[in-house]
């Protein structure tokens, strides 16, 4: 029955995935920008939880709100001020425009935060429960229905408001978007600022769990591009099901050959998938 | 023909420094060879093709860890860099057939993993590699002046040949294939360019002197582990040379290593605790405002002068 275990611990972890990579996925579907800094933006966001839970003792789960509301802020001048001169580049010119600002970025909180890794210790955790012979961490399950709820409310922002359908409509067709009377410079922004959102949202739920460091933004980074190619670019549900399926495939991997194997095992995956199914496992291109 | 001159006239000049300068000077003169020889290399498959590769930090650490493993198993010093640039050469022939058909930021991505694998798979294995406790390398018993002359030789020589390769891959069917590529990859298909097969060469070429360049930085720094020679920035380091000196030219790479280099010395002696944010801080300027390269002011300059003629 272990299995039942390994994979309820695999589809916790995955669904945290799920909300670091939508934002990510967005960013990258909407804008075509592959956004490095989403790694770091993770971080800053578990920052703002930390230090919202020593100095106020403001829950994690309540800082989701203004750790996603600062990412924001700052998502949207980065954008509007520093990326959206350059979003109709090519490749290597963004990417390496997201790279150098990351590097400020990383470094401007290694400096000020220092690399020790702080961790949130919760005064009164929620303890664990079981299901049948699943035992299951209360906190983590709570941090990853709040993930999945995000989620799904991103995915029911795009569906049902107005300026989720004008995101969705830039997705398209950045050209007919515009003529249509869609300010597009606007709309990069916002989406760059909600992607943003959702890496400060995915920080502070994650602060609970992992360890806070700089040092580890380049791991979430490499978590997003896994989940993003496995459920395909840009499509909400795609980062859902990606999330998913990372966790439980590295919560299995790591039963099998060893925790130390998992990420090598995740990375050759995302190899393979990109040999043969480059527009991930739902195969099309994903419109909400 | 004006390339060939100013590669002949450069040479000379750098090959008298070691009689004009100390080992500080020689040792940033290694290390400009060393990124001249990275950021030549990106060029063919970044510059020519288009390609945004972020492979080069892995050609790089496999050739060093080709070199030292060798080495350590009795090679000698000059077979096992040759050894390394031809197993680099290979290692990229067999992976650009397997992720060249990606395009753009799937491209990138790919490639990127490339490296990080290698660093695993090193690290997995430590009776092989040392794992993450890393490698000794053999040490010459020659003296320090005497290596860092070696050294300083041995790259730039490297450098030599690497853009001497350049000059002929610019002006070849190769390299105007490349430059097709980079404009509309399915035209130059259709007017029988062997898009997958050259951008495998481009790719391969981008591989071999990188990974003699791996070669020889582990013999000059005598210990090499993954974190190190598998580092991120190997990969980001080149391009923003290129950037810096101007994309799919023949001397800009070599003179935005110098550019980088100078800038790097630079902070590293001044704020050593920023001096990642300060690599940032360039490249965001470098991309916002000077996305044709350094040269590129020259050439305005040059063309607001014309008319007043």
């Amino acid at each position: 029955m272990i299995y039942f275990q390994i994979a309820a611990n695999g589809l916790v972890l995955g669904g945290l995935y799920a909300c670091i990579a939508v934002g990510f996925s967005l960013v990258w579907g909407v804008l075509n920008v592959i956004n490095i800094l989403h790694g770091s933006f993770i971080v800053l966001g578990s920052y703002v939880a930390y230090f919202a839970y020593v100095h106020l003792g403001i829950h994690p789960f309540i800082s989701i709100v203004i750790a996603g509301a600062v990412l924001y802020a700052l998502g949207y001048v980065l954008q509007a001020g520093i990326i959206n001169r350059v979003v109709m580049a090519p490749v290597l010119i963004t990417l390496t425009l997201t790279f150098g600002l990351d590097l400020i970025l990383n470094n401007a909180m290694l400096v000020a935060f220092t690399a020790d890794y702080q961790a949130v210790n919760l005064a009164h955790p929620l303890g664990t429960f079981h299901v049948g012979p699943v035992y299951l961490p209360g906190d983590r399950v709570a941090a990853m229905v709040l993930a999945l709820l995000l989620t799904v409310l991103l995915y029911r922002l795009l569906r049902d408001s107005r300026i989720g359908r004008a995101i969705i409509a830039v997705r398209m067709d950045r050209e007919a978007a515009a003529l249509m009377g869609v300010d597009v410079r606007r709309i990069n922004a916002v989406t760059f600022a909600i992607g943003a959102f959702m890496a400060g949202a995915a920080g502070a739920l994650l602060s609970i769990i992992f360890p806070i460091s700089p040092l580890n933004g380049p791991l979430f980074l490499g978590k997003a591009f896994v989940v993003c190619v496995l459920g395909g670019l840009g499509s909400v549900p795609g980062a859902m099901l990606g999330g998913l399926v990372l966790g439980v495939i590295e919560s299995f991997s790591s039963y099998w050959f060893g925790p130390e194997r998992a990420v090598t095992l995740s990375f050759a995956l995302l190899l393979l998938l990109l040999f043969v199914r480059p527009s991930g496992l739902l195969g099309r291109r994903g419109y909400e | 023909m004006k390339n060939w001159i100013t590669l002949v006239v450069l040479a000379v000049l750098l090959a008298v420094l070691p009689f004009v300068s100390s080992n500080y000077v020689l040792r940033l003169a290694t290390t400009v060879c060393m990124y001249a020889v990275m950021a030549q290399s990106w060029n063919f498959i970044g510059g020519l093709a288009g390609y945004p590769s972020f492979a080069t930090a892995a050609f790089f650490g496999f050739g060093a860890y080709t070199s030292a493993i060798l080495q350590n198993h009795g090679a000698p010093v000059m077979l096992a860099w040759g050894c390394a640039g031809l197993a680099a050469m290979a290692f990229a022939a067999f992976i650009g057939g397997a992720i060249l058909h990606l395009r753009g930021h799937y491209f990138a991505i790919a490639s990127l993993i490339v490296a990080e694998m290698l660093r695993e798979i090193v690290n997995s294995m430590p009776d092989f590699t040392g794992g993450g406790k890393g490698l000794n390398l053999p040490i010459l018993r020659i003296s320090p002046t005497a290596e860092a002359q070696f050294f300083f030789y041995a790259m730039l020589g490297l450098a030599i040949v690497c853009t001497a390769v350049a000059i002929v891959v610019h002006h070849n069917k190769l390299g105007f294939g490349l430059r097709c590529i980079q404009q509309n990859e399915d035209a130059s298909n259709i007017l029988g360019v062997n898009a997958y097969a050259y951008k495998t060469a481009a790719f391969a070429l981008s591989a071999v002197f990188v990974g003699v360049a791996g070669a020889i930085y582990a013999s000059w720094v005598k210990y090499i582990e993954p974190p190190d020679v598998f580092d991120v920035l190997i990969a980001i380091k080149p391009m923003v040379m290129v950037l810096l000196g101007g994309l799919g030219t023949i001397f800009g790479p070599a003179l935005g290593a110098l550019i980088l280099l100078a800038f790097e010395e630079v902070v590293w002696r001044n704020f050593l605790t920023i001096h990642a944010a300060a690599l940032g801080f360039i490249i965001v300027l470098l991309v916002l405002f000077l996305p044709n390269g350094v040269a590129s002011l020259w050439r305005e300059w040059l063309a607001r002068k014309e008319p007043a003629r």
